[in-house]
């Protein structure tokens, strides 16, 4: 009896307890914790032009995807006749494509045929995914393409459609060189803060060393070697064009400042106590190095990755502009700014030849450094939850 | 500071061999020298020829001779332009080029100065976003495309400058003023920064407690602290402008080092391709080493390492 009496009180108490800690984990489970993307994108959303950019961006790499879809002339087909045609709004919605239909003669399949080789004409080689998107033109716009709205150039061509299908390269370029740079620029900086002591000095003596050449100059160096007859010849025998060249080529110059800044983040995270615990676990150096602290740096990388992007951009439209960078009949809108440059005569003034892909790249290169200083705000970690 | 100074030579000397053996190693590499063209020689000649060039030497041993050469300041002969060698193309081309980057950096310095102090002062006003948007156009816009909307604006439709060519100071103010744009959006950018940051410090409400009027506070005061950034951004800066120029003299016709750079590597000039890259690579660090050493004397915390 007494001892069920002293037992009382303290069960008493326990269900107390429990009450309260009912009551807690119930106040807990409605404060939800907030992630750091997820803070990053709530402070991103809150800046106006950051937000624009973004939608710039989104929009315009829609666009570039679907070109093939989109009702554009061709962007290659030479018509002397309308040579530096003004910009105009007459033919605004003409027949342009030879697509089958029930008036014109043959079968079906042979008019097919005669479609697809006037497509090849007209485009160039298309994959597999163009060629999907080109018939879905097909089937939604039928023959009609938009009118030269923009103007035409030397040769004819229309500047518009060169302008879309140049996004696609000059875009692409970007985006990939960069990604190249990033791989380099991350393992090494990774590595060489991870490792410490002497393999750090040498490596990052190797860093500043090149720092100081100007690479710009050994890379145009590189390309017209590359450009010499019998070396494209093979290079393309083996699968490889400019545009690979110069994807490696701008990756091995724009990783020396992300190597930098990752090693200096790796060195400041490699005595946290999570990579004691990797090690201790018996995780490898490189596990160490590339699944528990590159993860950490993802901020630091991306914002690199979106401020990285638009100099890569200007660095092939410059190199296009001295004509060492994309090849005709490929278009970029730094090769079209320099047919743009090269026309310019005291005769006649073709100004959309020069404002439409200078409105093209500033834009764009505009959004994405407006992109990435809003990004580098929101990610950074002093300003959280504010 | 002496010994600092004779490290970096050092590391100079290092980068410019690497830079040396790399471009020897890459010409060498290709196929097709400067004997072979459309019209091929008779075997004989030109194998004397070769022989005279000692081209039919050992790699090993032409790469000693032409390293032995270029230490003594030779850089050989051009192989496109008859009857040049590369020391005189650098001699004539670089006082141009030369000019051309100095006018540069004095547009890029004084336009982004005063941009950049008054948008700090002014700091979220109309006149400060109005430059801080024009700085970030500066910065979006490649310069041929200004080059190319200031020509058809400032030479056709409002006949102001020369359309191109070399010689007299209204030919200097367009390109110089292309090529400076960028840089001066990115000073504004950094000067405005930089001086904020001075503003809200200790010392400067000291000034100010003083009784000492705000111009005085801000140029004798802050601004000192305020151009670190800026001194710092000078060595890529100028790197750029090095660079800029390539596409400047080209729209502008005119007769530098740049033109002859771009014509050495579309035509395979390897002699004087390499003679630029290497003169380019030691401005470089030059004006690098400069950029550092000026900085310990602006910030008196910084120590040469």
């Amino acid at each position: 009896m007494s001892e069920a009496k002293s037992e009382l009180p303290s069960q008493r108490a326990a269900a107390d307890d429990l009450q309260r800690y009912e009551q807690l984990w119930a106040e807990a489970r409605q404060v939800h914790g907030v992630s750091l993307g997820r803070d990053a994108w709530r402070r991103l959303r809150r800046n106006p032009s950051a937000m624009l950019s973004l939608t710039i961006l989104v929009v315009l790499s829609i666009l570039a995807f679907l070109t093939p879809a989109l009702p554009l002339q061709s962007p290659r087909q030479v018509e002397t006749l309308r040579s530096f045609a003004e910009p105009t709004s007459e033919h605004f919605w003409a027949p342009h494509l030879q697509t089958p239909s029930a008036q014109a003669e043959g079968t079906n399949d042979e008019q097919w045929a005669a479609f697809w080789r006037d497509v090849d004409l007209k485009f160039g080689k298309l994959d597999a995914i163009e060629k999907l998107l080109l018939q879905a033109r097909v089937a939604v716009f039928g023959p009609y393409a938009i009118g030269s709205i923009c103007g035409t150039d030397e040769l004819g061509r229309d500047l518009l459609s060169r302008l879309f299908w140049g996004a696609r390269v000059s875009l692409i370029v970007g985006v990939v060189a960069t990604l190249v740079s990033l791989v380099i620029g991350v393992s090494y900086g990774a590595i060489s803060g991870y490792m410490g002591g002497r393999v750090d000095n040498i490596m990052m003596r190797l860093v500043d060393v090149m720092y100081s050449i100007p690479f710009i100059f050994v890379v145009i160096f590189i390309i017209s070697i590359l450009s010499e007859d019998s070396i494209k010849a093979w290079l393309i025998d083996h699968g490889i064009d400019r545009i690979t060249i110069f994807f490696f080529l701008v990756g091995a110059i724009y990783w020396l400042t992300m190597a930098r800044v990752v090693r200096g983040q790796v060195i400041s995270l490699k005595h946290e106590q999570f990579v004691e615990a990797a090690r201790t676990l018996g995780a490898g150096r490189m596990r160490i190095v590339f699944r528990h602290l590159v993860p950490n740096l993802f901020s630091v990388i991306i914002v690199y990755l979106t401020l990285t992007i638009p100099r890569v951009m200007l660095f092939e439209a410059f190199l296009s502009f001295l004509g060492l960078g994309v090849e005709p009949p490929d278009v970029s809108w730094g090769l079209l700014a320099n047919e743009g440059v090269r026309v310019i005569t005291p005769v006649k003034i073709y100004w959309w030849l020069v404002v439409f892909p200078g409105i093209a790249l500033g834009v764009t290169l505009f959004a994405l450094n407006f992109f990435g200083d809003g990004l580098r705000d929101a990610l950074d970690p002093k300003l959280k939850n504010r | 500071m002496i010994g600092f100074l004779v490290r970096r030579l050092g590391w100079m000397i290092i980068t410019l061999w690497v830079v040396f053996t790399i471009s020897f190693a890459l010409m060498r590499s290709v196929p097709g020298g400067p004997l072979s063209s459309e019209r091929a020689l008779e075997p004989e000649i030109e194998k004397n020829i070769r022989a005279r060039y000692h081209l039919d030497e050992p790699l090993m041993k032409q790469y000693l001779r032409e390293l032995g050469n270029t230490l003594q300041g030779d850089l050989g002969y051009s192989f496109k332009l008859a009857d040049f060698s590369v020391n005189e193309i650098i001699a004539q081309g670089f006082p141009i080029s030369a000019t051309l980057g100095i006018v540069a950096l004095g547009v890029a310095l004084s336009i982004g100065l005063t941009a950049g102090i008054v948008s700090a002062i002014r700091r979220q006003s109309l006149i400060d976003v109005t430059l801080m948007s024009l700085a970030t156009v500066g910065i979006a816009l490649p310069n041929f495309v200004v080059a190319g909307i200031l020509i058809i604006l400032l030479v056709f439709l409002w006949p102001v400058f020369p359309a191109a060519g070399w010689g007299n100071l209204s030919q200097l103010v367009l390109p110089g003023f292309c090529l400076g744009l960028p840089y001066a959006a990115y000073v504004a950018r950094l000067a405005r920064t930089g001086l904020l940051d001075v503003l809200s410090q200790d010392y400067i409400r000291t000034a100010r407690a003083k009784g000492l009027r705000t111009p005085t506070v801000i140029l004798r005061h802050a601004l000192k602290g305020a151009m670190l950034p800026v001194v710092s951004f000078m060595g890529p800066a100028i790197a750029g402008i090095l660079t800029g120029s390539l596409v400047v003299e080209q729209i502008f016709a005119i007769p530098g080092l740049g033109v002859h750079f771009i014509q050495a590597a579309t035509q395979r000039d390897y002699t004087l391709a390499m003679g630029l890259v290497l003169l380019y690579t030691t401005l470089l660090y030059t004006m690098n080493l400069l950029v550092d050493v000026s900085y310990v004397y602006l910030d008196p915390r910084a120590k040469l390492e």
